[in-house]
């Protein structure tokens, strides 16, 4: 009944768009956080009862055909958390009721259209659902009406509508070879032609995910669109937005479309480690905490981007680790951000200084969220990078894997470096009366906090249970 | 394929891409935002039609005409959205001159 | 299809690359959005010429009909240019889009040395008589419900998008 995970979502924002008065917009956000949390327990349970096959009455209903692996699991849980933090920090920093509803729409639709990319196996449907979140997210992104955000949402806008042009002309030209346009008979028609036209379909095709990944030569609209939007967005947008539209699209496409090619191989792994570089190197200079962040994340997902390149059994487990953590730890320090946000009323880093002492459980957990990003023990981020490592040492990458760790240490460098700006030192003037964040921020925070720690401390059984066997997938 | 279907792809390839050089050359070159989304447009009528004559030639008419409603939606929607953005920075700017929006930070 | 066939849309696709051209070079936005739907009209007579009906009437109605609505109203919405600032605009323009001709020959004539091979061969199409509708309703009623979601997020979009607000107090 994988479906349901679209419909009642779907259902459920048709009902409360009827016209029924208040009494509905209040219980939007009740509707929201009830789907959210459902989707996380039946991602970590596994609940057979509603993913196994058994029940197959729900979908041969609607006549859809989803498709629900070890992988999808991650990549639903990672949704759940992000999209209910991001609903968590929107209850803090949005108070217009109408706006609210507005806003609520718009993130159920985009985590909508996000389940919807890691269930599908029809290439076209996967189109649509990339597209669905797609624009979903600029709105979103438009929704803070600084001009800033509009310039990150056009310039999202541009990139995004031009990775689909090249999706849909990939897919168009694999449809010359194959019947339909499930993932298997494209697959299918790429390994019985040998022909240009293929190979050149396959090329437009890797570049349209990774524009949509917002990797090295294509991120030029991350920055903007992160820094500028309001700070829910910008926690769904870094947590998970381009990584289910970018990064896992690419590795299912590796995995059951393309296949491990060694030219697309080689170029997974140059492209991640310029990415690595270039968000290091440009997170050292920035003065925003937020779009500090940003060019974080882009060298975070070319950890990601590195792992899936080396493609052995373990390094693809640890990079979809390094996925889930990335989302984890990222969202946290976004919502610190979100947190110094709306009660600095910017987050420009000079301003600030010595929060901790007015703010513990931001400046607390922000610690957490920035040791986990740097990789150090025992939190969960140290895991995924290790395993990463070691796995591009073993295929024989050694290069690579010495700048992973430079790099890592230039991560801990800037993001102590934050730290030591925004939260320690001496309290900035003008600060004396700063409180605590509000409750939402402070739950979301708390609880992401928890979940790297926790994933730290039991990370062999969690290994063993969760990240194991996404890696025994990928034997083939 | 026969040769003949092979043709009309080549004839019609030829042409798909020189259109989709006239829409990147809009998109890359103009300042101007409803312009920027007019090359887009270009570029979705360029893959529109090479949906359409890849279903003509290998006899998949109704898996193509398919796809190709649904990707007309989408792409009405994305230039009303788009459309939207560009109003909204008007407003802003009172223009639309996307220098205005250079203003990169950092 | 016979040569004579071939012809019929290669004459065809001359004039829609003569409309593309007059969009992308055009003086004014207005002109530039006609220009669109006129390349939009003429890709619906070849979509019909290539027994693609429906798509057809699709492309007619909402690529000619409703996105040029969408356009004009949104030029319609911005402030109209004084005559000065057009003319010092069309003249900045042609130099930036001068080349664009130029280009297209070039890979016309880069694109006449590229030979592929005719290899590649789908499978038999299993019922090739399969109807748009069928395709649509019963193999993929996904993308149906997909389509339902894009056009609420489409509505959500333009809902938030063209009203005027104030900003958020915090």
């Amino acid at each position: 009944m994988p479906s349901l995970l679209i419909f009642i979502p779907l259902f459920g924002i048709v009902i409360l768009n009827l016209p029924f008065g208040k009494a509905m917009r209040n219980a939007a956000f009740w509707f929201a956080l009830a789907v959210f949390i459902v989707q996380i327990v039946l991602a970590i349970t596994h609940q057979p009862i509603f993913w196994g096959n058994e029940i197959e009455q729900m979908d041969a209903f609607f006549r859809v055909n989803f498709s629900v692996d070890q992988l999808s699991f991650v990549m639903l849980l990672c949704i759940g958390l992000v999209s209910l933090t991001s609903l968590l920090v929107m209850r803090d920093t949005i108070f217009d009721i109408n706006e609210r509803f507005k806003f609520i729409n718009l993130l159920m639709l985009a985590s909508m259209g996000m389940s919807g990319i890691v269930m599908v196996t029809d290439i076209f449907t996967m189109y649509i659902f990339l597209e669905i979140t797609a624009i979903a997210s600029f709105i979103l992104i438009a929704f803070e009406k600084d001009v800033y955000a509009l310039e990150g949402a056009f310039k999202y806008m541009v990139l995004s509508a031009l990775a689909s042009v090249l999706i849909l002309a990939a897919t168009a030209i694999l449809l010359l070879g194959a019947g339909s346009a499930s993932f298997t008979a494209i697959a299918d028609a790429i390994h019985r032609t040998d022909n240009n036209l293929i190979a050149v379909a396959m090329g437009l095709f890797v570049c349209g995910l990774l524009i949509k990944g917002g990797m090295v030569p294509f991120h030029g609209w991350l920055p903007d669109a992160y820094g500028a939007a309001s700070p829910a967005v910008s926690v769904l947008l870094a947590g998970i937005v381009t990584k289910a539209a970018g990064i896992y699209t690419l590795i299912r496409a590796l995995n059951s479309i393309l296949g491990f090619d060694a030219n697309i191989k080689a170029l997974l792994l140059a492209l991640g480690t310029i990415s690595i570089l270039v968000g290091a190197f440009a997170a050292i200079g920035q003065k925003d905490f937020k779009r500090m962040l940003a060019y974080s994340s882009i060298s975070q997902t070319g950890y990601i981007v590195l792992g899936f390149g080396c493609a052995t059994p373990l390094a693809i487990a640890g990079a979809v680790f390094h996925l889930f953590n990335h989302s984890i730890f990222k969202s946290l320090l976004f919502v610190n951000s979100a947190a110094v946000e709306t009660r600095l009323g910017s987050t420009d880093m000079d301003r600030a200084g010595g929060l901790a002492q007015k703010m513990p459980i931001t400046g607390f957990t922000s610690v957490i969220g920035a040791l986990s990003a740097a990789g150090i023990p025992p939190l969960s981020g140290f895991w995924s990078k290790i395993i990463i490592v070691v796995a591009l040492w073993q295929a024989g990458h050694t290069w690579y894997a010495a700048t992973a760790i430079m790099a890592s240490i230039i991560t801990l460098a800037y993001l102590l470096a934050m730290q030591r700006k925004v939260f320690f030192g001496k309290l900035a003037l003008g600060l004396e009366d700063i409180e605590e964040a509000r409750l939402g921020i402070r739950a979301a925070s708390v609880m992401l906090a928890a979940i790297i720690i926790g994933f730290g401390v039991l990370f062999p059984s969690a290994y063993a249970i969760f990240i194991a066997p996404i890696g025994e997938m990928f034997i083939k | 394929m026969s040769g003949e279907n092979w043709q009309v792809f080549m004839t019609f390839g030829f042409f798909i891409i020189l259109l989709s050089v006239c829409g990147l050359y809009c998109l890359l070159v103009t300042r101007n935002l409803i312009r920027a989304i007019i090359g887009l447009e270009l570029l979705f009528k360029a893959v529109t039609l090479l949906i359409i004559v890849v279903g003509y030639v290998t006899g998949r008419n109704a898996l193509t005409q398919a796809i190709v409603i649904t990707v007309i939606v989408i792409e009405v929607v994305v230039a009303a959205v788009a459309g939207g953005i560009a109003l909204r920075v008007f407003r802003h700017t009172n223009g639309l001159d996307a220098r205005e929006l250079k203003k990169l930070r950092g | 299809m016979t040569i004579n066939h071939i012809s019929i849309d290669t004459a065809l696709l001359v004039v829609m690359m003569i409309a593309a051209l007059w969009t992308v070079m055009g003086r004014s936005l207005l002109k530039a959005a006609i220009g669109l739907a006129v390349t939009s009209a003429i890709i619906t007579i070849l979509m019909f010429r290539l027994d693609s009906p429906l798509a057809a009437v699709f492309e007619l109605s909402v690529c000619a009909g409703l996105m040029t609505v969408v356009f004009v109203s949104t030029i319609s919405l911005t402030r109209p240019l004084a005559h000065k600032e057009i003319v010092e605009l069309s003249r900045e323009r042609h130099k930036r889009f001068g080349y664009l001709p130029l280009l297209l020959i070039l890979v016309a004539v880069v694109l006449t040395f590229v030979k592929i091979r005719n290899n590649i061969a789908a499978p038999p199409a299993v019922g090739a008589s399969i109807d748009v509708r069928q395709v649509m309703w019963n193999m993929r009623p996904l993308d149906m419900f997909g389509q339902i979601i894009i056009i609420i997020i489409g509505a959500l979009g333009v809902v938030v998008l063209f009203e005027e607000r104030k900003k958020d107090e915090w």
